[in-house]
Order: C-alpha cells, then sequence, then structure tokens
C-alpha cells in the first residue's frame, strides 16, 4: 500500500505520485515506485535546475555532443574528438570519503569510456572545512587516497586540479571529479537500443545491495543520521573497471555493438529506460539472469542497486558470440539479460512474473520541471564596507601567512600522492595554472583547468560566475592554450530555499554571459544540490572545468621563473579591491564585501595577448594573479622556478599597499621575457590594448616587492619556500 | 632487437612501455598476453607498471602465478634477459627470481614523483652506457617500494655487487632524504647474481623523451640494445 510515509521514503510528493499514476494509467507496485523514485529524484532529473540550464549557450561549430549524453564531446581537428565531463560525488565522499572519492572516480571514468574515449586524464577540484579539525583532515585524508587507489590503479593520470578550504565545507566537502578522454571521431558509440530483438547484455560486477538509493541520498538534506548513511556508499573496485575499460573499447573497435550504457547512479533503472527512450524502442530484461553477489535479493533491490563497474550493451544479433568472447578474454562476464522490443516499454521480469511494466518516457522524460521560487538574501554581504581593515604592520608576515594558508599553500602533499604521469602524455607537472596532456603523434596539445572561487560566488553569484569561467580560461591562457569547450559542477544548497534558487540562477546567469562573451560552449556537466548539512548550506560552488587546445606543444608555459635577469612584466591593471580576497578573510576574518568586478572585453584581450605571445615563444613564464593577489603570484614564480631564485618588483600605483599586494583585481597575468623579446612584446601588447607594465626583475635569493621605492617585503626565497612547502604536509604530521 | 611487454590484467604501463620501445626508440616490440605459453622469440622480456590482478593481496603476489610467467620464469633461469619495472619488480621478488620483498613506502602514502638514483653497477646489461656514479633523474610512482631483505640476504647482495641503483640527492648523495620510500641500502633496482635479470621501481619509460621533463631513463634501454647487439 503506498501512502504517504512511503511516498517521503522515496523523495516524491504527494502531487508527484498523481502525476505518475495519470502517466502509466496504474497505482505503480514498489518497484515501478521506486524506479519513479530515482529517475525523478534531483540527481536524475534536473527537475529544480533545467529551467535555468537552458540559459547556458550549448551551440559551436566544433561541438559533436552537447549536454544530456554521458559527456560532452569537441572536435579537435585530425579525426579526433576530446570527450570530458565533470561530476560531484559530494554527499557519499563525507558519509565514507575513501569509497565515496574512489567510485566517483569510477564514475566519471565510465561516463568517458562509455562513449567509445579511452580516458586520458582526471582532475579534482575538492572543497573541505579547515585542516585544523581532526574530522576535516580524516575526511581530506580519505578523499586524497580514495582518488588515488582508484585513478592509479586504473592507470589515468591524476593530472591537476585546485583545493580550496573554507569553514562552510566541514560538515559537507566538495569532490567534483572531471575526466577527459580522446576518441577517434568516427568511432563514438552512444546510449542507444536499436533493432528489435537485438539482445541485452549485462557485464561487469555482480549487483549487491550497495548504493541502493544513492541518487536519492543525494537529492536530499542530510541530518545527524549519517551512520545509518553509509551502506548507501558504493565500494569500488578498479581492477574490475580497468578490465571492463580495456574490453570495452575492444569491442568498440569493432563493429558489434548497437548502444552502451554505464549503471552509474540509478543503475539497472537509468541504463534500461535511457537507453530505450533515446531510441524510441522498448526493453524487457529477466531479472533471473543478472549476476548478484547476495541472494535472495528482492526485484526493487536489484534494479535500485548502484554496485559499480557495469555496463549494459545491446549488440547487434548476429556478432554477441564476438563480444562475449572479448568479455571473456577479459575475465569479464557478458551475459545475455533481455532484447530491445518495439512498444516503449520497459518490461522487468523475475521469478517467471512481469514485476514492472511501464512506458519509458513518463520515467525518463516526463518528470515535472519546477521553477522554485528565488529570492535575495535579506543580509547586506556585499555592502560592508572594508575601511575598518587596517593596513598590515609587517607586510613580510602577511606574505608568509597568505602562502601558509591552505588555499594557497603548496599541494604536492596531494598530488604525489596521484600517479599524473602514467600514459606518458603529462608535459606539465600538478602545480602549473593548467594541465598539458600531449597527443602521441601530434604537434598539438591538450590543456585542461578547473576553477571556482566559492567566496565570490557567495558575495555576489552573478560576478562569481563570471569569473569561475574567466579564470578557468586565464588559466589556460597562461600554458598558451585557447579554451575550446566548458563542462561546469554546480555544487549549491537546497533548491527548496529561495535564496540558494537564486543564488543558482545568477550563477547561471554569470556563466553564461561569460561563455557567450568568450564563444565557448557548454558541453554538460553536473548539479548538486542540497549541499545543506544541519540545516547549513555551503557557499554557491560552481566549477568549471575547461578544456583547450594549445597549437604547438613545444610552446607550453610554465608559472616559474625561468632565468635570472629577465624583466617581470604585469598584464592587466591593478584596481584598490580587496572584497571576497584570501588576504581579508585569512587575516581579518572576514568574509564581507564585494568581489572584484570583471570585465569580461578586458579579460578577453589579456589572455588572448598571452595566448598569442606564448605561441610566438616569446615568454619565459606566466601565472595568473588569483587567490593571494599579486604579491603571491610573483613568489610563486620563485617558488616555482627550479632554481628557486628570487626577484625584485616595484610597484608605482597609488592605491592601498595592502590592496596593491594582496587585492585579487581580476584579469592580470604576470610574465617574464628574457632582453631579447621585451621590446617585442612590449609593442605586441600596445597593439592589442593591453595594459603591460615592467614592474622587475628575476634573480637574487630574496623575494624583494618595494611601493613607490620603499621595500614592504623582503625575504629570503628559502624561507617563503619551506612555508609555503610544508604548511600542509604539518597539519598531517602524526602527533 | 626484439622487446616483449608482458600484458597482466591490471597492468598499466605495459602501453607506455610499448611506446617508448617501438616508437620513441624504434625497437622491434610485441605485447605478450598472461594467458599465452609462448614467448614468440623476443631477446628481452619486460615487465611492466600497474597493478596486477588489482594487486589486492600483495603486489605482484597473483601475477606470478599466470601461465606465461610459468615460461618467463625458465626462460630467465636459462640466462634470457628480464626487466620488472614497478610492479614488474614486485612479481620478480614473488617469482622469487630476485631475493627480498616489498614493504609499504615510509610514510604510508603513494608517492609519484621524480627521483635520482645512481649507478651503482655499470656492467651489467641493464646499466654497461652509464658510468659508476652517473646520476639519473627517472620518476618513481607506487605504494609498496620500500625494499626489504634479511641481514644474510643484503650480505649477499653487496657480495656479489647486485645492487644496480641506489636513491641519492640530485649531486650523488645516498641520504636518509633521497631514500623516499625507505628501501634498505637505498635500493632502487636490484639484479641477480647472474645478472641477467633487473628489478627496479622508477619508471625508464616516463623519462625517455624530453617532452616529459627527463630522457634519462633511455640509457637503460639502450644498454641493452647495445648488449643485444654485441651478443649476436
Amino acid at each position: 500500500m503506498i501512502d504517504k510515509q512511503l511516498l517521503d521514503e522515496h523523495n516524491l510528493t504527494l502531487e508527484e505520485y498523481e502525476l505518475i499514476v495519470k502517466l502509466i494509467g496504474k497505482e505503480p507496485n514498489i518497484t515501478e515506485l521506486g524506479i519513479f523514485s530515482l529517475m525523478w529524484s534531483e540527481h536524475c532529473s534536473y527537475k529544480s535546475s533545467k529551467i535555468h540550464l537552458k540559459n547556458l549557450p550549448v551551440e559551436g561549430e566544433n561541438v559533436i555532443q552537447g549536454p544530456g549524453e554521458n559527456a560532452g564531446i569537441i572536435d579537435i581537428g585530425d579525426g579526433q574528438a576530446a570527450v570530458f565531463k565533470i561530476e560531484s560525488h559530494n554527499h557519499p565522499s563525507f558519509i565514507e570519503p575513501y569509497q565515496g572519492a574512489a567510485t566517483g572516480v569510477g564514475g566519471i571514468l565510465r561516463d568517458i569510456f562509455t562513449m567509445g574515449a579511452r580516458p586520458i586524464a582526471v582532475l579534482d577540484s575538492l572543497r573541505f572545512g579547515p585542516l585544523d579539525n581532526p574530522q576535516n583532515r580524516s575526511v581530506m585524508d580519505g578523499v586524497v587516497s580514495g582518488i588515488a587507489g582508484y585513478g592509479n590503479s586504473i592507470g589515468v593520470p591524476t593530472v591537476g586540479g585546485e583545493v580550496y578550504f573554507n569553514d562552510c565545507y566541514s560538515l559537507n566537502p566538495l569532490v567534483n571529479v572531471f575526466c577527459l578522454g580522446l576518441v577517434d571521431k568516427d568511432k563514438i558509440f552512444y546510449a542507444k537500443a536499436e533493432g528489435v530483438g537485438n539482445p541485452v547484455l549485462y557485464v561487469g560486477s555482480k549487483t549487491g545491495r550497495d548504493g541502493i538509493h544513492g541518487a536519492t541520498m543525494a537529492s536530499a538534506e542530510f541530518g545527524e543520521d549519517l551512520e545509518q548513511k553509509r551502506p548507501n556508499v558504493q565500494v569500488g573496485d578498479p581492477f574490475k573497471e580497468k578490465l571492463l575499460l580495456e574490453a570495452c573499447l575492444e569491442v568498440m573497435q569493432q563493429d558489434l555493438i548497437v548502444g552502451i550504457q554505464d549503471m552509474g547512479a540509478a543503475g539497472l533503472t537509468c541504463s534500461t529506460t535511457e537507453m530505450a527512450s533515446n531510441s524510441g524502442a522498448g526493453i524487457t530484461i529477466d531479472l533471473d539472469l543478472v549476476p548478484q553477489r547476495e541472494e535472495g535479493m528482492t526485484p526493487y533491490e536489484i534494479m535500485l542497486s548502484e554496485s559499480q563497474e557495469r555496463m549494459l550493451i545491446v549488440a547487434r544479433k548476429d556478432r554477441v558470440e564476438e563480444v562475449q568472447r572479448i568479455f571473456a578474454e577479459w575475465d569479464l562476464d557478458a551475459v545475455i539479460i533481455g532484447q530491445v522490443t518495439d512498444g516503449n516499454r520497459l518490461i522487468v521480469k523475475a521469478g517467471g512474473d512481469v514485476v514492472v511494466d511501464i512506458p519509458v518516457d513518463p520515467v525518463v522524460n516526463l518528470c515535472p520541471v519546477y521553477k522554485r521560487p528565488s529570492a535575495p538574501p535579506s543580509d547586506v554581504r556585499t555592502q560592508t564596507q572594508l575601511d575598518n581593515v587596517p593596513l598590515p604592520q609587517d607586510f613580510n608576515q602577511t606574505l608568509l601567512k597568505l602562502l601558509v594558508s591552505p588555499t594557497i599553500a603548496d599541494k604536492e602533499w596531494i598530488f604525489r600522492q596521484y600517479d599524473h604521469m602514467v600514459q606518458v602524455n603529462t608535459v606539465l607537472l600538478p602545480g602549473a595554472d593548467a594541465s598539458v596532456l600531449r597527443i602521441k603523434g601530434k604537434t598539438k596539445a591538450l590543456a585542461v583547468a578547473l576553477d571556482g572561487n566559492s567566496l565570490y560566488a557567495y558575495l555576489d553569484p552573478l560576478i562569481g560566475g563570471k569569473i569561475a569561467v574567466a579564470e578557468a580560461c586565464r588559466n589556460l591562457a597562461c600554458v598558451g592554450a585557447r579554451p575550446v569547450g566548458v563542462t561546469n559542477c554546480l555544487n549549491f544548497g537546497n533548491p527548496e530555499k529561495p535564496e540558494i534558487m537564486w543564488q543558482f540562477q545568477r550563477v547561471i546567469e554569470g556563466i553564461a554571459t561569460a561563455c557567450k562573451v568568450f564563444n565557448i560552449p557548454v558541453t554538460g556537466g553536473n548539479v548538486s544540490f542540497y549541499n545543506d548539512t544541519e540545516g547549513q548550506s555551503i557557499f554557491p560552488t560552481p566549477v568549471l572545468g575547461v578544456v583547450g587546445i594549445l597549437p604547438d606543444l613545444a610552446n607550453a608555459v610554465s608559472p616559474g621563473f625561468k632565468q635570472q635577469g629577465n624583466a617581470v612584466i604585469l598584464l592587466g591593471k591593478n584596481r584598490e579591491e580587496l572584497g571576497g580576497s584570501e588576504y581579508v578573510k585569512h587575516l581579518h576574518q572576514q568574509e564581507k564585501g564585494k568581489p572584484p568586478r570583471i570585465d569580461l572585453e578586458e579579460e578577453q584581450r589579456v589572455q588572448e595577448l598571452c595566448i598569442e605571445a606564448i605561441n610566438e615563444g616569446l615568454l619565459e613564464s606566466a601565472h595568473d594573479v588569483a587567490e593571494g593577489g599579486l604579491a603571491v603570484c610573483l613568489a610563486e614564480g620563485s617558488l616555482l622556478s627550479a632554481a628557486r631564485f628570487g626577484f625584485r618588483v616595484n610597484l608605482d600605483d597609488s592605491i592601498r599597499a595592502d590592496a596593491l599586494f594582496f587585492g585579487e583585481t581580476q584579469s592580470r597575468i604576470c610574465v617574464t621575457v628574457t632582453d631579447k623579446n621585451r621590446d617585442r612584446f612590449l609593442h605586441l601588447a600596445e597593439q592589442r590594448r593591453v595594459p603591460a607594465t615592467p614592474i622587475g626583475m628575476t634573480g637574487g635569493d630574496r623575494i624583494i616587492i618595494a611601493h613607490r621605492g620603499k621595500n614592504l617585503i623582503d625575504i629570503p626565497v628559502l624561507e617563503a619556500f619551506q612555508a609555503w612547502k610544508m604548511a600542509i604536509p604539518s597539519k598531517f604530521v602524526a602527533k | 632487437m626484439k622487446f616483449g611487454v608482458v600484458v597482466f590484467p591490471g597492468s598499466n604501463c605495459d602501453y607506455d612501455t610499448f611506446f617508448v620501445l617501438r616508437d620513441v626508440l624504434g625497437q622491434d616490440t610485441v605485447l605478450l598476453w598472461h594467458k599465452e605459453h609462448a614467448l614468440q622469440g623476443v631477446d628481452c622480456v619486460v615487465l611492466p607498471g600497474g597493478f596486477s590482478y588489482g594487486d589486492y593481496l600483495r603486489s605482484g603476489a597473483i601475477a606470478r602465478f599466470s601461465p606465461l610467467m610459468q615460461e618467463v620464469q625458465s626462460y630467465a633461469l636459462r640466462g634470457g634477459l628480464v626487466l620488472g619495472i614497478c610492479n614488474g619488480f614486485q612479481v620478480l621478488l614473488e617469482l622469487g627470481l630476485l631475493p627480498g620483498a616489498m614493504l609499504r613506502n615510509k610514510n604510508l602514502k603513494f608517492l609519484c614523483q621524480h627521483v635520482h638514483i645512481r649507478t651503482e653497477n655499470d656492467q651489467t646489461p641493464f646499466s654497461h652506457k652509464t658510468k659508476r656514479g652517473d646520476v639519473l633523474k627517472i620518476p618513481i610512482a607506487h605504494f609498496d617500494g620500500n625494499y626489504y631483505a634479511d641481514e644474510t640476504a643484503v650480505t649477499e647482495i653487496k657480495t656479489h655487487d647486485q645492487i644496480v641503483f641506489r636513491y641519492v640527492e640530485a649531486d650523488g648523495r645516498a641520504t636518509e632524504e633521497a631514500n623516499v620510500n625507505g628501501s634498505m641500502e637505498n635500493i632502487a633496482g636490484l639484479m641477480n647474481r647472474e645478472g641477467n635479470v633487473l628489478g627496479m621501481m622508477p619508471h625508464p619509460e616516463r623519462a625517455s623523451e624530453s617532452v616529459l621533463g627527463s630522457e634519462d631513463g633511455r640509457v637503460i634501454f639502450e644498454s641493452l640494445i647495445a648488449h643485444a647487439q654485441r651478443a649476436y
């Protein structure tokens, strides 16, 4: 009997239930209700976000596949395409950090190779609470180990990403995993179930009770019952996935299958209904044939299980033995569990009975879409003036304090746990502005960057959305790559709260505006709502993953200084902006003020100049000015240089010295050039109408930054290096 | 020269090694599937890095039982050249072709980074194109690379000059800090007494192209190639 309590347990409203009854023309049984509960969950249906997501620009001449498939696909020329996507695994990673993060990696990898692409790189965007809290350290340790455990084993390099720390993530860490794959354009596969009578094959791990209601869990707020949710988290088996990856790619290289879909969130339910719906067909399966890990599983449990490392394949009727032979060679079962039918229905049998008989269209496409109420926050966080922020007494100490802030400090403790070199394509090691991957046998290279400053988005979601795009693209520009496509992971609180919905709407507007100016299509992404624990929402956290092309790999530039005696040149203008900066947050404990403003046309000119100069071989290094401002950007040039030499810079702007040194004004890049190229570069900047100011020289063993001739910062590189290097490891030393 | 790169389920540096040998160094190279029984007449077997059979048990513990490894074992005992890289080194230890065992890294974390290693023995098929004392910059990427052997075994190893590479600082000093995984005697590369089987934790295939930051690993493959030419 279906009652209010049962509906609550399935996260369905009474109105939604009544709609289901109307659409399928009967009262659903419990398995059918479970299917709707999964597919109509926020996680699978995007019911609160759809109406806003349609404002994102998705068109572009190189777009092969936009939003709506497992991943987006961009044509990169030479008969090849880049396949990429970012996805969140936030809730599971808090409940069970190692497995939550590990299965996040496993899931995104399947999204990529399901389309026929070999995954060539993973990047992660991570958000944790402050490391002084032992629980946050334990979550971070588990998440990093989980990403490493899965990625290292399967042999896909984790080449970069970003990590921020903020109180708002203490009870709700974020784990967003990005994957990039490479495919020949004529070998792309989709989730199709065509050809009546074609067999439906189940391949990979056996089905267990793990992960039941995972997608539903990710669609509700957390209360104090976290321990009880632990069984909802799946357990990953990277070895099995490695076999699955190799076997699937081998099958796809030959003309043996019609369509393929991974069983991720919502497992067998999602893969069967989506494949059928995409092809206007029906599917009939028999659960007695599904390989099972446990005894006595009910149809409800089998249909809702989120056991990992499973795929559903529709094979060509006459080639099915060949498919099974290839999987057997990899020691995997490929079991026929059903076939494609006409008639648009999902029919599931078990024990000789029909246990599910529903039309697929309502399940996949007819979930109600909500325009949830939205309203700006009542507080006046952006109107707070920052006049009460005192100027630092000692700029040396301020710089050192910023360099040990975990958001800015060296992340080697994290990335050396990841195999970032396997597949022998990693050109720039983690820590550069963007990751650069060579394509074997080609001159060009691919570059990827993830970015998203949530404090800016909290203070002003519109600006935060714009800056997330601008900064991710700027990171690409700093290695010399031009963006070709973007994917986004939108992490927000409970969308039923008007303030959250307002943030969401504004962030999307910001992202859309910036993408239109930069002319880059959004090829898909992921929305993670309900990032609230015990009533506390996270900051709105858009994470942008941008993929770009570097025409000639040999020109790639990294952020560290290269030689002593190079000119240091600042591109862009300094402004008196302090709001939302790491300086004000970390040293003055204020998360207030206006975030830096952004002029997208100005931003684009700076980026274009940087890309052009790098590709003409004019620059030795380039690094964008971001968290910690100009002083930190310059210091990192030293800290990331192989020989760790210093520099001397003088700044003449008549603005507050702390804003000049540590403010986070946008659209700035610091570059170094040799004497030989200096004039040519400055001339190019003038032609491109970009302010380019020579501010000093590399060399020596000290970091020296003067304001109008007076040295405000003067410290040995070695002292800064040790502080920056040890900040994160020192938190994890056994006490 | 003909190289054979073994593919276990879970190997993940198999194609990297194959690519470097065939495409970068221009050698005749084949992949050897773990279920096969034939070595296809290769002059050197390479056991690549990865997580053979998932390595959920001890690293390399299951791979040693695969059909192909029975062939590799008799090939090695006949004097055939075998190079085990990373997981391949672990398999050679499990197989008993090399003495000792691997423990977890001393910091109990997976470590992926460039390290420096020094040639200790330049009279081997794997290192004769380097000179004793040469320092090579080559990356490591492993969880279980902390080499251990009992006192008797270590004495034996030293007596027979079986240590081919040691972890050192960039300037060549074998310090505690340079020994990132905690290996006994800073051992990074170890051969059998006969000198035809080498296991090493660093990945020479990841340091064979300048675009990847180091070409220092090539000399190991080039030593093998020169050795084979001389042998003919």
